[in-house]
Order: C-alpha cells, then sequence, then structure tokens
C-alpha cells in the first residue's frame, strides 16, 4: 500500500472541498472496498478523508412517504430496518444477499453504490485494463469472459457492476444525494447514477471530482410481492453470475431489474409491461442487443429462467 | 500480496518504534496517534496511517490471537468485534477506530475461563489446524446476537416473524468465516449447543 496522509471530515462540504482541490484525494466509509484496491495498489490515494463521523448514518421517513437513507448507513441497519423489511423487502433482500455478515456491519450505503467492477483483469495489475489505466487496452475482451457483461458493454470495456443493493435501489427508483464542494446540491435518479462504459470505463457514475454522497431516497413504497434473486458459484458469500430484482403485483405486472449483466443495475422499463406474457417476452426486451461471448451467453438464459421462476413464485 | 504483507508488517514497527521513541510524539504527515480499547484496556498508539486494525493488534499490542489469512475480507480469520459488531480487522484502518471498544478472541475468555462458545468448540471438537478457529469463535459469538436482535439473514424466510437459531441460519451467516480444515459440521454443532438447540 501507498503512504498516504488521512484526517476525520468535520462537514460534507468540508470534505468535498477537500477532495475536489486535490485529484488524489479520496473518502473513505467502510473501507471494504478502497483499502482492499489499496492494498493491491490499484487504488493509490495520497490522502483519505474519513466520512464516517458526519453523522450520516440515519434513516428517516420523507414528507413524500418514502425514506431518506443516510450515505453511512450500514448495510447490516438498512437490510434490519423495520420500515425496509416490511415496505421494501426486495431491498432487505437484496443486502443480505451480498458479501457477508462481517462486510455488511462495515458496509455503507454510498460505499456500495460506488464499489469498484469484479472484473479479474481489472485486479490483475500486470494485465492491461482500460479501466484501471485508461488507453492501455481491454484484457478481458478476447480473454475469460464467464463472470463479465452482456448487455450494455463496448469495445473498451465489457465489466460488470457488483453490487446488489444497487440492483434493488434501481427497481425501487431510489435517487442519489450529493452535495459538491460549493455547498450545491444534486439529486440524482438511479437510473443516470452509473455509466456505461463507452470509450470511458475509468468514469463509472455521475459524480464529479470531490462530488460527496450525504444519501439515498426511496420514493414511497411500491406495492407487490418484492423478490431478490441471485445465482452464483457457491451458495453465499459469492458475487452474482445474475441476479434479478421484482416487484411483482397479482395481476403479473410490476418491475424487474437485473445485475451481473452490464456496467449498471439494468433495468428497461419498457420491458416490464411484458410481464403478464412471460420471462421470454420480458427478456427479449431487456436484454435487447446483447453482446455475448462463448463463455457468458448463458447468462441470457439464466437470466430467463431466474426471472421465469419469479413469475412462478409470485402467481396470484 | 506478499509484498504488500512486508509493507504492512514494517509500516507497523515503524509505528511501534516511533511509539517507543517518544510519548509527545512528533508524528510525520503519514502516522496518526489513535487510542481505543482492546479487552477493556485502554491503548494509545502512534500508527503509520497504512496499519490495518490486524496488524496493530498483532504486531503493535502481540494479540496475536486473531489470525490473517486472506488480508482481503475473503475468509474470515481476522474477524474481531468493534462496539459489539463483528468485522473483518483487515479491511480497516487502525487510525479509523479513534474511541471504539475492541474485543478480540483473547477478551471473550482465558484458558481457565472459557467463553462458553470456546468451551462448546472444544467440546465438539470444531477444529482441525485451529488457524480459522479465533475468527470461527467471534463470528459465532456475533451471530447468535445478530439473530437475537433480529437481524435478518438471506435464507431468512419470513422478514416480518422473530428470527430463529436454525442449521439454515447458522450456515448462511457464518459464510464469511472459511475453514480450510472443513469443521463445518462440528461448529454449527457447537454453536447449536451454547444456542441451548439439541445437536
Ligand atoms: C470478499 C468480499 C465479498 C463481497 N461480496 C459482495 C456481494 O456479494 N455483493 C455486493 O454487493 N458487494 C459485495 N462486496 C462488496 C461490498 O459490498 C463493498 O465493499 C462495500 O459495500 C463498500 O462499502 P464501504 O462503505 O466499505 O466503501 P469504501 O471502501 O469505504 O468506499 C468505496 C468507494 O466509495 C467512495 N465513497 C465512500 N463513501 C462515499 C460518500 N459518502 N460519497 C462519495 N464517495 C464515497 C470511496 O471513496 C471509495 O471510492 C464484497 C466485498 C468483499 C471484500
Ligand atoms: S472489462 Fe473493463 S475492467 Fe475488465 S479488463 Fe476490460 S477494461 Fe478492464
Ligand atoms: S484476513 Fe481478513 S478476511 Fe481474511
Ligand atoms: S480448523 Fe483449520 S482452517 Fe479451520
Amino acid at each position: 500500500m501507498r503512504q498516504f496522509t488521512y484526517e476525520r471530515a468535520t462537514s460534507a462540504a468540508s470534505a468535498a472541498a477537500a477532495v475536489a482541490d486535490n485529484g488524489n484525494a479520496k473518502f473513505i466509509a467502510g473501507g471494504t472496498n478502497l483499502l482492499d484496491l489499496m492494498k493491491l495498489e490499484i487504488e493509490t490515494p495520497t490522502h483519505l478523508i474519513d466520512v464516517n463521523g458526519l453523522g450520516l448514518d440515519k434513516i428517516e421517513a420523507t414528507e413524500k412517504g418514502g425514506l431518506k437513507i443516510g450515505a453511512l448507513v450500514r448495510n447490516t441497519d438498512l437490510a434490519a430496518d423495520e420500515r425496509v423489511r416490511r415496505d421494501y423487502g426486495v431491498l432487505t433482500r437484496a443486502l443480505v444477499a451480498g458479501a457477508s455478515g462481517q462486510l455488511r456491519n462495515k458496509a455503507t450505503t454510498a460505499g456500495n453504490l460506488l464499489q469498484r467492477t469484479r472484473c479479474p483483469y481489472f485486479y490483475d495489475t500486470n494485465q492491461p485494463c482500460n479501466k484501471r489505466q485508461p488507453g492501455s487496452g481491454c484484457s478481458a475482451i478476447g480473454g475469460v469472459t464467464r463472470q463479465l457483461g452482456i448487455v450494455g458493454v463496448s469495445d473498451q470495456c465489457i465489466a460488470t457492476h457488483p453490487s446488489d443493493m444497487a440492483v434493488a435501489m434501481r427497481a425501487l427508483d431510489a435517487t442519489v444525494e450529493t452535495v459538491k464542494s460549493d455547498g450545491v446540491t444534486r439529486s440524482i435518479p438511479i437510473a443516470d447514477f452509473h455509466r456505461l462504459p463507452g470509450d470511458t470505463p475509468h468514469i463509472e457514475t455521475a459524480l464529479d471530482q470531490g462530488e460527496i454522497i450525504t444519501a439515498v431516497t426511496l420514493p414511497p413504497p411500491v406495492a407487490g410481492r418484492h423478490v431478490y434473486r441471485k445465482v452464483r458459484d457457491r451458495a453465499s458469500y459469492a458475487f452474482a453470475l445474475v441476479s434479478v430484482a421484482a416487484i411483482v403485483r397479482p395481476d403479473g405486472t410490476g418491475r424487474v431489474a437485473l445485475g451481473g449483466v452490464a456496467h449498471k443495475p439494468w433495468r428497461v422499463e419498457a420491458a416490464e409491461a411484458d410481464m403478464p406474457n412471460g420471462a421470454a417476452t420480458v427478456m427479449r426486451k431487456l436484454l435487447d442487443g446483447a453482446r455475448t461471448t462463448e463463455e457468458n451467453e448463458f447468462k441470457v438464459t439464466l437470466a430467463e429462467r431466474t426471472l421465469a421462476g419469479i413469475l412462478e413464485e409470485t402467481k396470484g | 500480496m506478499v509484498g504488500t504483507a512486508a509493507v504492512s508488517v514494517a509500516a507497523a514497527n515503524a509505528g511501534a518504534s516511533a511509539q517507543a521513541q517518544s510519548t509527545t510524539a512528533t508524528i510525520d504527515r503519514h502516522s496518526t496517534q489513535v487510542s481505543f480499547t482492546v479487552n477493556g484496556t485502554r491503548r494509545e498508539l502512534t500508527v503509520d496511517n497504512r496499519t490495518t486494525l490486524l496488524d496493530a493488534l498483532r504486531e503493535q499490542l502481540a494479540l496475536t490471537g486473531t489470525k490473517k489469512g486472506c488480508d482481503h475480507g475473503q475468509c474470515g480469520a481476522c474477524t474481531v468485534m468493534v462496539d459489539g459488531r463483528r468485522i473483518n480487522s483487515c479491511l480497516s484502518l487502525a487510525v479509523m477506530h479513534e474511541g471504539d471498544e475492541i474485543t478480540t478472541i483473547e477478551g471473550l475468555g482465558t484458558t481457565s475461563d472459557m467463553h462458553p462458545m470456546q468451551a462448546a468448540f472444544v467440546r465438539h471438537d470444531g477444529f482441525q489446524c485451529g488457524y480459522c478457529t479465533p475468527g470461527q469463535i467471534c463470528s459465532s459469538v456475533a451471530v447468535l446476537e445478530e439473530i437475537a436482535a433480529g437481524i435478518p439473514s438471506h435464507v431468512t424466510e419470513d422478514l416480518a416473524a422473530q428470527m430463529q437459531v436454525t442449521d439454515a441460519e447458522i450456515r448462511e451467516r457464518m459464510s464469511g468465516n472459511i475453514c480450510r480444515c472443513g469443521a463445518y459440521a462440528n461448529i454449527i454443532a457447537a454453536i447449536n449447543d451454547v444456542a441451548g438447540r439439541p445437536a
């Protein structure tokens, strides 16, 4: 790990200013992704700003009937919150499907959204990777691609976003609340928060340098059965090959978002009208334009079957 | 990874000697003074900012019960309790624990006065080589507390109902602790025993 200086932030705006002025500075929350990457020298910040003391660790009801989740709320506490369990079951289910009990006790809402890809070449600093080192090339294309993306991919990067939580938040139409160094706040719809790789896979979100996440807001609850089904190589403590977050109403209509297939949680609202017509019809629209490899084309079938299972289970 | 481990050990040693030299420590930009409680004893340290909580415990405080397996959050050997919650001490910086209360395996019990979970691991042969065991025991204690506190897991069927101790719940909640020797069956027996369930 490279040397760095360390400070504890005293306000969100001053923390934002410190990072905005220094391209080598980073926020640290739970540290479970950043420190992992710093040990491997994939991330090499020279200054860390600890945001744990900012008091952003509360879950509050909003005037509109939703919930405002502080950026520093731990994944365990969010999953266990009585309101989340009752009204946003898909979010609790997605959270507890991720990582381990120990990691969820540290992992925060903001850190989870901003965790970086698990592409094996991104982790291997001996290999070219456009995300880690812009312009160096993509080792995954033509390499081992079983875990990688099948939709929204580019010629520069085919990585996936590994978060489970974010997939549920996409199905719930969450909004990411931020503040910049000049005190200006933004509300970014989760659909626009994560970017597709395009020609700049190293730019992963809509955040500016130094922009700090203060909260994630959920709209009022969406009625229906809330399901999160994650398919992985072992029953627990593994990233998704494919995951499906779904909310299904008794008449079979609802919402669906996919994890493990793209550079961002994947949802195509236009595909949802087809939910009463079955998983195959939905997937045709949801995965329209998919670009698979021999190793990862199974994800198309797997996604369809996973959704079919959910539609069957939630019938009537 | 080998290189990383060497650097962090060197970093921890550098912190220790800085502390030995002076108590009014003139701290360079890359070190920080931090104080926290470990197993009931207040500790003040000067650490290189890079020092993980795990390295601080093992290298500076000589509490070597907590183990380093992967150093990347993937095995659970480094599990300790911080303010009553289990975490992976390898993915946490020591400087981020100002004022915290840390409990390691040494703080749960001693050979002459074992914690019930330690005794149950012995009784049920919940280990072979023992390397993962401190992490397993810290996690096991936390798992029963988490179930009692109503924290749901991936296998909890009804999110609204009272959580139960079942084999499935124990397996899922212990999945962050890998045992290379495969002592899992006996670990489950030990946890069931402490929970008062028939084996
Ligand atoms: C072994 C292992 C298995 C895992 N399995 C899963 C899994 O199955 N599913 C899953 O979803 N996740 C999994 N994870 C990832 C885990 O969920 C993330 O590491 C965690 O959510 C990151 O949160 P954190 O608070 O620790 O982030 P940190 O590591 O502290 O930060 C991550 C990034 O977010 C930035 N950041 C943090 N807070 C803010 C803020 N308020 N504003 C702006 N930027 C901020 C940091 O600068 C950093 O770039 C796994 C991790 C490990 C180590
Ligand atoms: S897929 Fe993306 S992250 Fe993986 S090697 Fe290619 S550029 Fe890097
Ligand atoms: S040493 Fe911390 S999880 Fe393996
Ligand atoms: S007892 Fe040997 S690794 Fe678990």
